[in-house]
């Protein structure tokens, strides 16, 4: 866990690579999505979690579930970047008999620890999995990674009050709030304004943060494992679709985000030209 | 029926009746007992209930194991979430709640958590069927219909204290998941009279008759062997082939007993009319090119009411007398 922040910066910039080279592999995907999450990814798996890249099942792994499962286009490109994946295989997605299916399914994919199509149900399951740590002695976190959609589903309330009363504090809940879904803005189809409060009312530590601002991202990374308090921790973090790519970030905001065939190479164009533009900035 | 005197007006039966009949040899709490003997024997064995631990004996298993017991609240898709997460992590959960709402409320996550990536996680649900007067809300008519549906997943529906206490250790060595209908408090001893072991997977011949072959699970095993005695009277002679495992089904043995031609075949269960063991083997028969005559005791695919449990396993069909009616007049 030594990465810079330059590396985490290097890093984010490859997970929409990936991602971006996946998207054009299908000629479409949730890439809004995925170049929305590319810090948090970053900061996930080069910084924060305890992982053996080589031996995705090690039992001293702190857990990830990724719980909204259409988000693994995004997932992928970080467990490539996490050295768990390897790249070559970036071309089967979404392909037949490929094991990386557009929607995330632990019995296809290494380093994947749930199927989480149906969603909602990932933070049940981190509930299962936090209970289950304490009951083996195991230090590990377990960490949901969710979207904001998921807040409508009940069971994430339910699990939400489990959490607290069984004082997980071994639990660390990511929510990707980019204030879209499937119908419009958030606040259009089932508002859930104020979050925090709501977070904190259900007896969690909470912290919000621009998702997009990596030391932001790192450092409430760092205090949701350093804090004593014996709650679950839930950390919200405001993310922009399409980000990292200008014309993809300003384009109307679709939960399916429509790339016209072309744009794929324009978009890995711009993104790799900011990247040699943020790069030779360090060198000065 | 004679209605010479007036009959009482029975109440509804309370949500913790027993199916026992008077004077019928029981046992308590089967199902909590023996996860208290394989707990002993198993330290990956854990409980889980959402808010009905006590009206599904698991709350014996609480008793004995209160560090092994997680009590999730009446919240039975965290429930099966939880009981997936902990199987994920190398633990045996056992999961309690009613058969209609882990049917119901909680399908979506038994099929997409659990049975998806056969985690070891083993559902045990109280008032199966039609096992209580309360109403639609607790009768499970129709949980076996949508179980079947999800591949992989082993389906048991016990008829006494001696199935149950056999199914527990089974269904924990048996790798997957598992839906086990529960019968609770004080539930019949029955199979003890006859050569019978439990096994998942296997139907077993109780008795053998030249007239008609009941194929049944639940407690109307029990329901048909009391019928056959009776039907002796009227020299009719009725095997009874016991299927506890509804799924997978023991095609070879229903094959073979039903194939034997010559006399009528009637399933019989605590479930709807629709979609159960009676379409099964329905199923089972026909895909192999055997028809024999076809006959389902069971419930109506309908609402059912709500009343006194003997009541209504009469207006039914599935009480003693209902399935002796039954089954003289379709041999007349």
């Amino acid at each position: 866990m030594t990465a810079t922040l330059t590396d985490l910066e290097d890093s984010a910039y490859r997970i929409r690579r990936y991602a971006l080279r996946m998207g054009e592999v299908q000629g479409q995907g949730y890439i809004g999505q995925a170049l929305g999450m590319a810090e948090i990814l970053a900061v996930a798996y080069r910084h924060a979690l305890n992982l053996r890249p080589s031996d995705p099942r090690w039992e001293g792994r702190d857990r990830f579930l990724l719980s909204h499962g259409h988000y693994a286009i995004a997932f992928y490109a970080a467990l490539i970047e996490a050295g768990i994946l390897p790249e070559s295989e970036l071309e089967t997605y979404g392909g037949d008999d490929s094991r990386l299916p557009m929607s995330g399914m632990a019995t296809y994919t290494p380093g994947m620890e749930m199927s989480g199509g149906s969603l909602g149900q990932g933070l049940p399951i981190a509930i299962g999995i936090a209970l289950a740590l304490r009951q083996k002695g195991n230090p590990a976190f377990v960490y949901n990674c969710m979207s904001d959609g998921e807040l409508n589903e009940g069971s994430t309330w339910e699990a939400a009050l489990s959490a607290s009363h069984h004082d997980l504090a071994n639990l660390i809940c990511l929510v990707d709030v980019n204030n879209q879904q499937a119908d419009g803005p958030s606040g259009k189809v089932l508002a859930f304004e104020p979050l925090a409060d709501k977070w904190a009312a259900f007896g969690w530590h909470v912290q919000r943060v621009d998702g997009n601002d990596l030391p932001a991202v790192v450092a409430a990374f760092d205090a949701a494992r350093d804090a004593w308090q014996p709650q679950p921790r839930v950390i919200l973090f405001d993310t922009r679709m399409g980000r990292g790519v200008p014309f993809l970030e300003k384009r109307e905001k679709n939960h399916f985000m429509n790339v016209a065939a072309g744009e794929w190479k324009s978009a890995i164009e711009g993104l790799d030209a900011a990247h040699a533009a943020r790069v030779a900035g360090r060198a000065r | 029926m004679s209605t010479t005197a007036a009959r009482p007006r029975l109440t509804t039966s309370a949500m913790i009746a027993s199916i026992a009949g008077e004077g019928q040899r029981t046992r308590p709490a089967p199902f909590g007992h023996a996860l208290v003997e394989l707990a002993a024997q198993r330290a990956d064995v854990v409980g889980l209930s959402a808010d009905l631990a006590k009206y599904t004996d698991m709350h014996i298993f609480a008793q004995a194991y209160p560090d092994r017991f997680f009590q999730m609240g009446m919240a039975e898709q965290l429930l099966m979430g939880a009981a997936g997460g902990m199987a994920k992590e190398g633990f045996i959960p056992f999961a309690t709640t009613y058969a209609v709402f882990a049917s119901r409320r909680a399908f979506d996550f038994i099929h997409q958590v659990i049975a998806e990536e056969s985690l070891d996680v083993k559902i045990a649900c109280a008032l199966p069927g039609l096992t209580t007067g309360y109403g639609p809300s607790h009768q499970a008519t129709e949980d076996i219909a949508m179980f079947r549906g999800i591949p992989g997943l082993t389906i048991i529906d016990p008829c006494d204290a001696i199935d149950i206490e056999q199914a527990v250790p089974a269904m924990a060595a048996h790798p997957g998941p598992v839906y086990l209908r529960l019968l609770r408090g004080q539930v019949p001893v029955v199979l003890d009279a006859y050569d019978y072991t439990f096994e998942i997977g296997k139907a077993k011949l109780l008795r053998d008759g030249k007239d008609a072959l009941i194929i049944s699970s639940g407690f109307m095993t029990m329901r048909a062997l009391e019928a056959v005695e009776q039907l002796k009277a009227d020299h009719i002679d009725v095997a009874v082939l016991h299927s506890p495992t509804i799924k997978p089904l023991d095609e070879a043995t229903i094959l073979r007993e039903a194939g034997r031609g010559g006399r009528l075949v009637i399933v019989a269960e605590n479930h709807s009319v629709v979609g159960g063991l009676g379409e099964a083997v329905a199923g089972v028969l026909l895909r192999a090119g055997v028809a024999p005559p076809f006959r389902q005791i069971a419930l109506p695919d309908a609402f059912l009411d709500a009343g006194a449990l003997p009541t209504l396993h009469d207006r039914y069909g599935i009480s003693v007398e209902g399935v002796c009616r039954s089954i003289k007049g379709w041999l007349r």
